[in-house]
Order: structure tokens, then sequence, then C-alpha cells
């Protein structure tokens, strides 16, 4: 089921209509072309755009303008992109990145100290 | 003839960069967001005359009156740090250098987070972020949601949400602790609601605030706050209960609610659990002033404009040559008190830039920024005005200093 807006009673109907596809986690997705990544991905109800580098708790976005960086992806394999301020084009590749390789207990130490 | 260089799109940049074109300037404008118009293009609400302020036509105008006159956008370009160098500012993006002899800061605000535990859940996210995804991307944030802080923007988008078929359970307050005192104080949030309650359908919170102008009274208004909160477009504003706590496996699921005392406190056992599906946070906004401070401006702390602001005088220049800033940088209020800054500034910009005869466009731009202030609709902060004497009192003070040092 679409989460769109398609009709609103002030702002009226959407005019854009040229949905482009994208592939989120290896999955084939279609959005609004130049409308912003997590736009698109709410769009068919995903809000979990990564998992915490540490932890691997799901994240999502939070501030929507660029600000929090709560919702970085990889796009096209280069990684830390927003994906509320990155507009979908057609093909883009999208991965949500997970938790990095641990560090050994010496290194942790010092990076806590 | 000279160029200048704006940062930020919004309602005070696309307004300094119109009248900095139409006095012959170049305009370069850099934004990191894909759309002009920054926070206005989320703005919709109804005027006292019935009309309706839509904030992606107003953007989308300005705009285009903007590349009418030649302006030069690069959006989607974020700015990583300015520096002077010989004279010039020096803006460095992620898509290369700019430099230019005027620069303008019109960066905005940011929201202030409030932490609640759980909050870090997908489908927990600012209000701002609630307001950009249904109005400017026009997809639905969830289908059932409760905002944490009660305050005009979220008060304004409550209703926005509504509007676009979102319901929303209620607005809470957050539990309090040392960082969400204010926020999570009944009667601190009832004291500045009353500033907003000519906004209110409701004859209860409109009558309730003639009321309520002394202490007692107020103190009284919160423990009579019916427990069921009052409605405001029918959704209820709980001044009474708190969010303890946001639940759900892997994004959000529901809240744990409770009831709290007139001073915030949680009534034990009165815990209860709503189904949402999303939750805004509402803490509030404050300037966006990282860029002010690297380039080396003086700050003030200055709590009726929302945080720290640059130094500035009110021909919106800044203590630095070439530098000024404009909008909500410089306080927190709407995006027309905004955008009479923003004219403002270009004027000043023209004006340094040997521009003859603007000196008296410059003094009724500034005379039309205080009128619009006096007559807007939404105040952000009850005393905004006290703030801005203060900052013009701070400009003095520095001036003469200077001027002393010189001697």
């Amino acid at each position: 089921m679409t989460r769109r807006i398609l009709d609103h009673p002030v702002l009226g109907k959407i005019e854009n209509n040229n949905y482009v596809s994208f592939i989120f986690n290896n999955k084939v997705y279609k959005g609004l072309e130049n409308e912003s990544l997590a736009a698109a991905l709410l769009s068919h109800g995903i809000r979990t755009l990564r998992y915490h580098e540490d932890s691997g708790s799901p994240r999502g976005f939070y501030c929507n303008i660029g600000h929090c960086y709560e919702c970085r992806v990889s796009v096209n394999g280069q990684s830390g992109i927003r994906a509320c301020v990155t507009p979908i084009k057609e093909g883009m590749i999208v991965e949500s990145n997970g938790p990095l390789q641990p560090l050994n207990k010496e290194d942790r130490r010092l990076e806590n100290g | 003839m000279d160029n200048a260089i704006i940062i930020g799109s919004g309602p005070a940049g696309l307004t300094a960069a119109v009248t900095c074109a139409e006095n012959g300037i170049e305009v370069i404008v850099i934004d990191e967001y894909m759309l002009a118009g920054g926070r206005l293009l989320g703005q919709l609400y109804q005027e006292p005359n019935g009309s309706w302020w839509n904030g992606i036509k107003e953007s989308t105008e300005l705009y285009k009156k903007a590349v009418d006159l030649g302006v030069k956008f690069h959006l989607n370009t974020a700015v990583n740090n300015i520096e002077k160098s010989n004279s010039l500012w020096v803006i460095y993006t992620e898509k290369g250098e700019f430099c230019t002899s005027n620069l303008l800061l019109a960066t905005g605000a940011a929201e202030s987070p409030i932490p609640v535990p759980g909050w870090t859940l997908p489908g927990v996210m600012s209000v701002g972020a609630a307001q950009v995804m249904t109005n400017v991307h026009r997809v639905k944030p969830g289908e059932r949601g409760v905002i944490i802080g009660v305050n005009v923007l979220s008060a304004a988008i409550a209703m926005e949400l509504q509007l676009a078929g979102v319901e929303v359970a209620c607005l809470t307050l957050p539990k309090m602790n040392p960082i969400t005192e204010d926020a999570g104080h009944p009667r601190k949030v009832l004291n500045s609601l009353l500033h907003v309650s000519h906004m209110a359908p409701s004859p209860f919170v409109r009558y309730g605030s003639k009321l309520m102008k002394n202490e007692f009274m107020k103190k009284l208004g919160v423990t009579f706050y019916p427990k069921k909160g009052v409605k405001m477009w029918n959704i209820p504003i709980q001044l009474r209960k708190a969010v303890i706590e946001i639940c759900g496996e892997n994004e959000v699921e529901g809240v744990k609610i409770a009831t709290i005392s007139t001073e915030g406190e949680v009534v034990p056992g009165s815990e209860e659990y709503i189904q949402v599906d999303f939750v805004c946070i509402a803490g509030g906004l404050y300037p966006l002033a990282e860029l002010a401070a690297v380039a080396g401006c003086p700050f003030y702390l200055i709590e009726e404009l929302g945080g720290y602001v640059p130094l500035h005088n009110e021909r919106m220049e800044s203590s630095l040559e070439g530098l000024y800033v404009a909008g909500n940088i410089t306080g927190i209020e709407g995006a027309k008190v905004a955008a009479a800054q923003g004219r403002t500034a270009g004027l000043s910009i023209a004006h340094r830039s040997g521009v003859k005869g603007l000196e008296s466009s410059i003094r009724d731009s500034i005379e039309m920024t205080q009128q619009i202030r006096n007559s807007a609709h939404i105040q952000f902060h009850p005393e905004v005005e006290v703030g801005r004497k203060k900052v013009l009192k701070q400009w003095e003070a520095y001036q003469a200093n200077k001027r002393r040092e010189v001697i």
C-alpha cells in the first residue's frame, strides 16, 4: 500500500508522475525522480535505513533536512550518504550499512580512554 | 560590479538574492537541500483572513523570480568551511571553492532534540521531519502518531498532519529530566502556550488565556487542566501527561504515557500504552550558526532569540567586514520576518558594493521588518522584541570598545 498523499485538501494532487527504479538492499523499488531517498523508501513503508555501527540496532531518518546524519546509507558504493538530502535517480544502488568489525579489546580500551 | 554569495535558500536567502540581483549584483546561492525554499517549503497554515499560506508556492515563486533575475543556484551542495583570505571570503563546498567580497549567511534554524527512552527506533523523527515528509514529499510519516513537546511549532504541524489525513493521537510533554526541564514542566509550557492561544478555535483555550494572565491563575490553570486534555483542531493537547518510553522491536509500535503532577513528576501507577506507528519529537528551534562561528563572529546567548546568535546590527551586518547574516541565524522568528531581514541584507550588500542612493531604502526596510514582526500571526518567543534590543545593545558596546582600542 502506498503511503503517498496523492490528493491533499489544500495542496491538491501530486503533479510529478515520473517514476524511476532503484535498488535498496538487493530489491527493486520505484520512486519519483528527484524526491529524496528517505521519502521514496518511506512511501514503501521502509523506515529502517541502516544498523548502528556498534550495537547493530536499527536506525531511520530523524531530522529529514541533513543535520543529524542518522539516515546515512551507501549509494553506488559510496558510504555515508544522507538519504534525506539525496535525490533518487534511475538505477541507483542503495545499501544499508551494518555493524563494523568489532575492535579487539586492547583497541577498544584505547578508544574509550 | 561586485558579486555576492548567499548560503541558504530559505525566505531570507532568496529575498536577499532577489534584492541584490535587482540592484545589478551578480549572485550565487548555495544550499545543501535539493529544493530552494528552506523551512518555508513545509509551511502551510490559514491566515486570519482565511486564505492559506502555502510554503511551497511561496518558495517556488521566490525561486523563479531569482532565476529570472539571473541568480545562479548550487543546490545539493553542502558548505564545509568559510574563511577570509586576502580580503575575500572563500567558501569551501563539497563541489569546489567559491570566493566573494560579500557573503551572506542565511542558514536558518535547526531543531533541538529531546532525549526520550527508545528515541533511536526507526519511526521516531523531529516534528519538522514529519512536516517535510507530509507537505513537501507528500509521503505520510505514518498512520497514527504522538507528538512529544507542546509548543507553537508542534501545534501548527499537528494541524498540518491532520489536514493530510494522518492521525495525531495527542500532543504530550516529555518526561521531565535535567535536559527537558522547561519542556517537561506543565506550568512553564502553559505559560508559553498562552501566547498562541489566539490561534486555537477552542473557546476553553481562548477564554482561558485571558483568565490566566497572572501567576496564581496559571497555577490553577494547570491544576484544573482537564485530565483528558483540551482539544485544538480536534487533537488532544495533554499538559498533564508525558511520554515515558517509546516502544517497539525494530521500529515504533507504541508509547507508554503517564499522568504527571503540576510540577512534572510522574504519578506512579498511571502508565498506559498507546498504539502508534510514529513519534514526533518537538524540542523547539535554535539558530543554525556554525558557519558564523568558524568565520570568527562574536556570539551572545539570547534566550528570547532561541540560543546563541552571531553579533549583528539592524542592517544585517556582522562585525566582520563583508559578512552579513539574515533570517533565523539571527534569532527564531517566522518566514515573513526572515524575508524582510533578507531584503535589508540585500540592500546593505548593494550599498557596500557602491550602488548609490540606498540609504532611505535601507531605513525603510528596517522599519518594515519591525512592522512585520509586530503583526506576526505566530510568535516563537513572546519576548522576541526584548531579545532584538539585547543584540543591538551588544553591538553598540562592541563598536564602542573597538573605537577605544583604535584610540
